[in-house]
């Protein structure tokens, strides 16, 4: 039972770290603010819950899986938050979401009508 | 394994540090220094310092970067074009740098058992009698608020002196005009984040209760006056963040922060007067209980909660002064 809960609590742990890995190189290579904003909040989301559930199968029911526990609703309450507010922010700033050059979709129309 | 994380944070530090001074926008150099002072808690909580990385995590992270941004919207946000003057400056900065590097030769390895610190007789002496002096088990706390106490009643002196400071410089100028503070307007504020003032208003009272944990419980764990004091002022940070500057004057006026900031250190100082009235020493605490262990913890917690008042106060002040500097210079603006 231990070594079934260590196995897990291991795969979880390196899943979370491949996460966060992938989570940095989209970061880097993805074209504009708001794909790179989707790359960060894997990382917050899916990468955090990945480690903090490992750790929490560590932990058991004890304290420390309680503020595990606490810790996760706490990230999922403010990086959601923080992540709304930065999109809005930048979107409201006039910053607009990046289109690959040469197709023409939408908003581009809509933009060669306005000028 | 923790040298690697040693190495790991060090490297960041330097990296972000760079960073900051090869950029440009101000804007992104105040996340940066964040980013920075954020590193520091992680390397102070490596080094085992929790009570330290609790301080630097509020305040670095959280408060000056605040400061830093309200500062930068009242005067602009991208550098300066250099003037031509760079050879003193250099030369300056690198006979500093030398001096320093040259400075660090003498200081003992890091970690060394036979380092001054470690084989001080005084040390030895802390470590061996205050657990059964006091009975408080964070020996920081101990160190701190009772052997220490003369030291940090000083360090609380400065805290005070930097909030009169803030005020005398930039604070008083304010309270002349109190018409053009609504002219910003708070709803604009309101209608746009209600997202961001739903969770916020959530997470304050647990900052302020999370705070007030840190302050009784600096006995027993990392924490005490001002962890808790910062934190505090954060909480209070949010809510003048999320409802406006306006609001929180009205939640927290600023004349009872002031009196707030001489409050915590008339109950410090006047702990340790009572201390001399019942014929002991200035700040000795064992006269205020019949017990010493006992009055060693009142006078702690009792001096603790001088230092929370007072940090609370100086930082939450510092925080409303800058950014209502700020109402006032846009408030000028729009009138001219």
């Amino acid at each position: 039972m231990d070594m079934a809960l260590d196995v897990l609590s291991w795969i979880l742990l390196a899943l979370g770290g491949a996460v966060a890995v992938l989570s940095g190189v989209g970061l880097l290579r993805f074209p504009d603010v708001y794909s790179r904003m989707h790359a960060a909040s894997m990382l917050e989301s899916l990468g955090a819950f990945c480690v903090l559930l490992g750790l929490f199968l560590q932990a058991g029911f004890t304290v420390v899986g309680a503020k595990l526990a606490i810790l996760y609703v706490f990230l999922l309450l403010t990086a959601a938050t923080a992540g709304h507010a930065l999109a809005k922010s930048t979107y409201e700033a006039g910053v607009k979401p990046y289109e690959r050059p040469g197709r023409r979709t939408d908003s581009q129309l809509g933009e060669g009508s306005n000028g | 394994m923790v040298q690697f994380l040693d190495v790991i944070l060090l490297t960041f530090l330097a990296v972000v540090a760079f960073a900051a001074v090869r950029m440009r926008d101000l804007f992104g150099i105040a996340m940066l220094l964040g980013v920075f002072s954020f590193l520091s808690a992680s390397l102070f909580v490596v080094l085992d310092a929790a009570d330290v990385a609790m301080t630097e995590a509020a305040v670095g992270a959280g408060v000056s970067t605040i400061l830093v941004l309200s500062t930068l919207a009242a005067t602009g946000k991208t550098v300066r074009p250099r003037s031509g003057r760079w050879k003193l400056p250099l030369f300056v900065t690198v006979m500093v740098g030398a001096a320093l590097a040259y400075g660090t030769l003498d200081m003992p390895r890091y970690g060394d058992p036979s380092a001054p610190i470690q084989v001080h007789p005084i040390a030895k002496h802390y470590i061996e009698v205050s657990p059964q002096e006091s009975g408080i088990p964070n020996m920081v706390t101990t160190l701190l608020a009772f052997y220490r106490g003369f030291d940090t009643l000083g360090e609380t002196g400065v805290v005070f002196t930097a909030g009169i400071g803030v005020l005398a410089l930039i604070g008083r100028r304010r309270r002349q005009d109190g018409t053009a503070a609504e002219a910003l307007g708070p709803d604009v504020v309101a209608e746009r984040h209600i997202i961001v003032r739903v969770v916020g208003k959530m997470m304050i009272p647990l900052v302020l209760l999370f705070a007030c944990y840190v302050q009784a419980h600096g006995d027993y764990g990392p924490g005490g006056g001002f962890q808790a004091g910062v934190i505090f002022a954060s909480g209070l940070m949010i809510y003048m963040l999320l409802f406006g500057i306006d609001a929180a004057e009205r939640l927290v006026p600023p004349s009872v922060l002031q009196r707030l900031i001489a409050l915590g250190l008339l109950i410090y100082g006047g702990i340790g007067v009572v201390n001399i009235l019942q014929g002991g020493h200035f700040l000795d605490y064992r006269t205020l209980s019949s017990d010493a262990a006992h009055g060693i913890h009142y006078g702690v917690l009792g001096i603790e909660l001088g230092v929370g008042i007072t940090v609370t106060a100086v930082i939450t002040t510092i925080i409303f002064t800058f950014t209502g500097y700020l109402r006032r210079g846009s408030a000028t603006q729009q009138e001219a």
